[in-house]
């Protein structure tokens, strides 16, 4: 991508558009479960990454995306923030120095943002949370880039696996976080911060999608 | 220098209400600081204010945080890693209840016991009986 900067900035920006039409939804899915913030509160965070991100035409997506990550550490207020914040730090060192993003540097980035998550919030997948989103979506897009496939269809691959993967929450048993604290009336609801991962997994492929060919 | 404290809480009127009832047992001798919701007033925790507050209540002797529930946890594991290698090493994260915790680690800082000593008395507090059965 040869714009990759501008690129990085609208990908922030769908992210924050999706982030408050779905806040009331995410909201709900975390009040069956958790404490009923999760969409408030990153509406909150993305709220506030925006004005800042916009301030910093012409800057390489690596600061982009830190600067998302500092501002959702300290406004997000629930776990995602620091879990989040952790996900776009490691983003942003993966893609350190790059200007011209391919496939590749995409692929690092995301592999780079769930070690991340799952180191911070000590994860793995099948506990209901982010990891059982983002782990099959970083899967199909190693999978795809690995077969050569152009990054808009990779990444086209990793949403619907995400979207597959956030579904596949709703059975399971929350053992981490809030939600672990209900114990077996944790079953039988889709885990809000698998679904926030699904819709910025989502966002990312439009907007590439929509900047492709 | 007695070893500092930070509470930690979703609830900025939490953490200020739990630092209100340690001090209380110190005299004054224990820099007990606390980072409570985010900015603006909502419930959660914000890992720059937990650094912050860290950093306000580091003395040579360390620092020891007690935290209300999981994510601020993870706010604080941040909070430790932003501030790098200064404080790394003689800041530890309590697992004590917070109120308990809190109480029973200033009485040691005050009488001047080291970190390792007031961490483990905090997290004795996990069995101490209130309502005798």
């Amino acid at each position: 991508m040869g714009n990759s900067d501008a690129i990085t900035l609208e990908i922030l920006r769908r992210i924050t558009e999706v982030m408050r039409e779905n806040a009331e939804e995410l909201t709900r899915l975390d009040s069956a479960i958790g404490d009923g913030d999760h969409g408030t509160n990153m509406a909150r965070g993305f709220n506030a990454v925006l004005p800042k991100v916009e301030a910093m035409a012409g800057q390489p997506p690596s600061a982009l995306l830190k600067t998302t990550a500092t501002t959702l550490i300290s406004t997000v207020g629930g776990a995602a923030g620091p879990l989040y914040g952790t996900a776009f730090l490691r983003a942003a060192t993966a893609l350190d120095g790059k200007n011209d993003i391919d496939e590749r540097d995409v692929l690092a980035a995301f592999e780079a943002a769930l070690e991340g998550i799952k180191a911070r919030g000590k994860a793995s997948p099948g506990e209901k949370t982010m990891v059982d989103a983002l782990t099959p979506a970083v899967d199909a897009l190693r999978a795809a880039v690995e077969q050569g496939q152009d990054l808009s269809t990779a990444l086209d691959h990793a949403a619907a696996a995400a979207r597959t993967g956030m579904e596949a929450t709703i059975p399971m048993l929350a053992t981490k976080g809030r939600a672990s604290y209900l114990g077996e009336r944790s079953i039988g609801h889709q885990d809000p911060g698998a679904t926030s991962s699904y819709l910025i997994v989502q966002a990312i492929a439009d907007v590439v999608r929509e900047n492709s060919g | 220098m007695p070893v500092g404290l930070v509470i930690v809480a979703h609830s900025q009127r939490l953490a200020e209400g739990v630092r209100e009832v340690a001090l209380q047992m110190t005299g004054g001798s224990v820099t007990i600081e606390a980072a409570g919701g985010v900015a603006g007033g909502a419930l959660g925790t914000d890992a720059e204010a937990i650094a912050r507050a860290i950093a306000a209540a580091d003395s040579p002797d360390g620092v020891l945080v007690l935290m209300d529930l999981g994510s601020a946890v993870l706010s604080t594991e941040m909070a430790v890693e932003m501030l790098g290698d200064r404080l790394q090493g003689r800041v530890v994260l309590s697992d004590a209840p917070l109120v308990e915790g809190a109480v029973v680690a200033a009485v040691e800082a005050s009488i001047g016991r080291s970190l390792d000593e007031v961490a483990r008395t905090a997290l004795d507090a996990r069995q101490m009986t209130k309502v005798k059965r």
